[in-house]
């Protein structure tokens, strides 16, 4: 007879003190690691509470927070890097509205840390009232986006042509703004630093850079000997050698060979070289997802009489793109993570900005450990964040089990 | 009639499979190499142009730049070429002692991470969770402004006194050198370990082919100790010296140096990269399917037989695709030196773009270079990966 799960009681959960001596007493071995672990964690914890509250000098942090965010992005303007915020958070909440489980985490950090940041008490002249109430708006926007994104009939197609359109809007409108313009007086990328231009770089690099990855993919898989070879040594060539090495090229070799006249921006020059490098990478992972595909589909999609364009784009394309997008999630992880090389070819993001800032004043200069732990923060938080999204997404699509 | 509907007796041309195909070839070969000749020939009008030749004749040219560290001779009167060669040669030592340290701390971390102790699990996911998601560039920031910049003067060196002193100026090492007439015993210590593989794999092939128990294992440990000792003693007793670093004057003299931008550079490469081995291990370890050590278990074996036979075979099966692909980052990732002064490949490359005023060439030769670095390994270690594939089935 099969036993169904119905007839069989779950087992009991274990009682602490049970739990204690399976999870961490199990053996003599295991008892002395547990020991072993308790003095480290405690003597680490310990130290680095008394350095974080009492040696440290958080001042290059608590002086200029802004900088982190924006950089030198005029303040006068800074209404539109608001504006793009409150955007964000408004699609935050919607996005938890709508996918749930993976973005609520993240929208309810982001709206708790915005909440507390809002109301925390630090003497700064440059956090002031109006930030606060600013800040403040965030958390709002949040859970005011979640409860749209719930009750309407918001479907996930929506939120998703939602966020392209503020995608777009934000770097190509809001933020650079227009020559002539009183409402939008134009503000060049130099300016531009901090978390923007790491967000802008690593977003950007990811979404142009799926284009190509998709048709280098399919390249790699022609029956067309030129294209094919054209895409595979593309691929290992780029793929062989470091990311440094071709930002390198983009800014300052590409720089040589172009009229002085036309010369292309420096960030966009950044934006081009990420794009060519992520391009690679994102071609190997959808390559990964086209093998996938078994080659039933194709046979029968050809039994049909479908023409070759349509089965990869009806049939093939879909799939693999479905199985792909974790891989893409972790791609884009080491990609934003990867933007900070960009400080070696002279832009100002958020790494950079931390070293601008560390320059600031002759008393923060050996204050590095206190700035780069904040921007690690940071950057572990969007990545963690991320990653969580990205396991979530794994079980839900259930790549491993097919 | 009804075969003349079903198979037209001529497919006109613009359907033609055959006739499609051959178009599709010539247009896409025609666009790729047109975009190629584009590309190539602007190019070279460019640096012509600008008098920039692609020529490598200046690489003879004097340097005259200094380099901090290099483990050949080298001074600034010495060529380009000499330089670019220092460069490499501290590109791959700083890669191979990062493999070396991110492969024991990672199969470290991975192990605890699958540790039944609930304690000793969560501070290996702390660790990993730590490292893989700050960007390696913020670790060595940390690490080597934050630590490694505040370590204290030569005259208040961190130490373990006769073995190791920590000060501003670099770690010193208590470290082992021949002494006069100690090639002998180098010389026997490699013949050892040489012999010892080749008894180690003789005697397993016969025990495989043979049936016959010939304590491969005992017997292979036996030489790898014996030859090297007939050395020791024939060179005379004291083939070796431990050299101690002792302070002289303002410094540190003897011992084995290791310059803080390079130990900054080994531990964040080490620690940052180990963390995805880790991951990788771990994963390769639960890759093996429980049945397999059920099974061993039932055929009587000791847990150490089940470890080493059962368990790492199949384990490394798995691993090793993505633990060459980490040791290719690390290899790459290593170029991040130049934001602390470690100068390696890329480094040097820099300066010798700024000294030699030619952009273009050097860029060529460095980016070749590390594709070079990157095929090699990629085509060994794939090499090695087929064989350990090959032995399952």
């Amino acid at each position: 007879m099969i036993v169904t799960s119905k007839e069989s009681t779950p087992p009991l959960p274990p009682s602490p003190l049970e739990w204690v001596r399976k999870n961490l007493f199990s053996n003599w071995i295991n008892a002395l690691l547990t020991i072993l672990g308790v003095t480290v964690v405690y003597f680490a914890v310990v130290n680095l509470a008394t350095w974080a509250l009492k040696t440290a000098d958080w001042s290059p942090i608590t002086a200029a927070p802004l900088l982190y965010l924006v950089g030198q992005y005029p303040r006068e303007e800074l209404w539109r890097a608001g504006v793009s915020m409150l955007m964000i958070t408004f699609l935050v909440g919607m996005s938890w509205g709508v996918w749930k489980r993976y973005v609520r985490p993240f929208a309810i950090f982001l709206a708790i840390l915005l909440g507390v940041l809002a109301i925390i008490p630090l003497e700064t002249s440059t956090i002031t009232l109006a930030i606060r109430v600013f800040m403040l708006i965030n958390p709002i926007l949040i859970y005011l986006g979640y409860r749209i994104g719930r009750l309407l009939p918001v479907h996930g197609s929506h939120v998703a042509a939602l966020w392209l359109i503020v995608l777009l809007l934000i770097p190509l409108v809001i933020l650079p703004g227009f020559t002539n313009s009183s409402l939008l007086p134009k503000v060049p990328t130099t300016v531009w630093g901090g978390l923007l231009i790491t967000l802008l770089l690593s977003v950007g690099g990811i979404v142009l850079s799926f284009p190509f990855g998709v048709l280098l993919a399919l390249g790699r898989r022609s029956s067309l000997p030129v294209v094919k070879w054209f895409s595979i040594s593309f691929i290992e060539l780029v793929r062989g050698v470091p990311l440094v090495t071709i930002l390198f090229m983009f800014s300052v070799i590409l720089a040589l060979f172009l009229p002085t006249e036309s010369r292309i921006d420096r960030v966009i020059r950044a934006l081009m070289g990420i794009v060519f490098f992520s391009a690679a990478y994102t071609a190997e992972n959808v390559r990964g997802g086209l093998q996938a595909i078994p080659p039933g589909q194709v046979e029968a999609a050809k039994a049909l009489g479908l023409k070759n364009l349509h089965i990869t784009s009806l049939i093939v394309l879909p799939q693999a793109l479905r199985l792909v997008i974790p891989t893409i999630v972790g791609q884009f992880i080491s990609l934003f993570k990867d933007t900070t090389l960009v400080y070696i070819v002279g832009i100002n993001d958020l790494l950079g900005m931390g070293n601008a800032v560390l320059k600031l004043k002759p008393e923060f200069v050996r204050l590095q450990m206190e700035v780069y732990l904040f921007i690690a923060l940071i950057f572990w938080i969007f990545s963690y964040f991320m990653s969580y999204a990205s396991l979530q997404l794994e079980e839900a699509l259930g790549v491993g089990e097919r | 009639m009804v075969t003349d509907e079903y198979f037209p007796k001529k497919i006109p041309i613009w359907r033609d499979e055959r006739v499609l195909k051959a178009v599709a070839l010539i247009i896409s070969s025609l666009i790729v190499i047109g975009f190629l000749y584009w590309v190539i020939g602007n190019f070279i009008a460019i640096t012509q142009q600008r008098g920039m030749p692609l020529t490598y004749g200046f690489l003879k040219e004097a340097a005259g730049f200094p380099i901090k560290e290099s483990f050949i001779p080298y001074d600034s009167t010495m060529s380009f070429g000499r330089a670019v060669l220092v460069g490499l040669i501290n590109t791959l030592v700083v890669s191979a002692a990062g493999i070396l340290v991110a492969t024991v701390l990672g199969f470290l971390i991975g192990l605890m991470r699958l540790s039944s102790n609930w304690l000793i699990s969560r501070i290996g996911l702390a660790y990993i969770e730590f490292h893989r998601n700050i960007p390696l560039l913020v670790l060595l920031f940390l690490w080597y402004f934050g630590v490694f910049t505040k370590l204290p003067a030569v005259k208040e060196s961190i130490a373990v006194p006769g073995f190791i002193y920590i000060n501003q100026r670099g770690f010193y090492l208590t470290w082992p050198r021949l002494a006069e007439g100690g090639t002998l015993f180098a010389a026997s210590l490699v013949a050892g370990i040489l012999l010892a593989i080749v008894t180690w794999s003789v005697l397993r092939r016969i025990r495989e082919v043979k049936g016959k128990e010939t304590y491969f294992g005992r017997v292979s440990l036996a030489v790898l100790i014996l030859v090297p000792l007939v050395g020791w003693f024939a060179s005379g007793g004291r083939p070796m010296l431990l050299d101690v670093p002792i302070l002289k004057g303002f410094n540190f003299q003897g011992g084995l140096r290791l310059t803080t931008e390079f130990t900054a550079l080994l531990i964040g490469l080490a620690m940052y990269t180990s963390a995805f081995i880790a991951e990788v291990v771990r994963s390769g370890i639960q890759a093996v399917q429980k049945g397999q050590i059920e099974a061993a278990r039932a055929v009587g074996l000791r847990y150490s037989q089940i470890l080493s036979l059962i368990i790492i075979p199949q384990a490394m099966r798995v691993m090793i695709p993505p633990l060459i692909s980490q040791y290719l980052n690390l290899t790459k990732n290593s170029s991040l030196a130049l934001v602390i002064g470690y100068q390696e490949l890329f480094a040097i490359g820099k300066v010798t773009i700024n000294q030699a005023g030619r952009a273009v060439p050097v860029f060529i030769l460095i980016m070749a270079t590390y594709l070079a670095i990157s095929l090699l390994t990629s085509i060994i270690l794939n090499i090695y990966n087929k064989r350990v594939q090959f032995i399952e089935r």
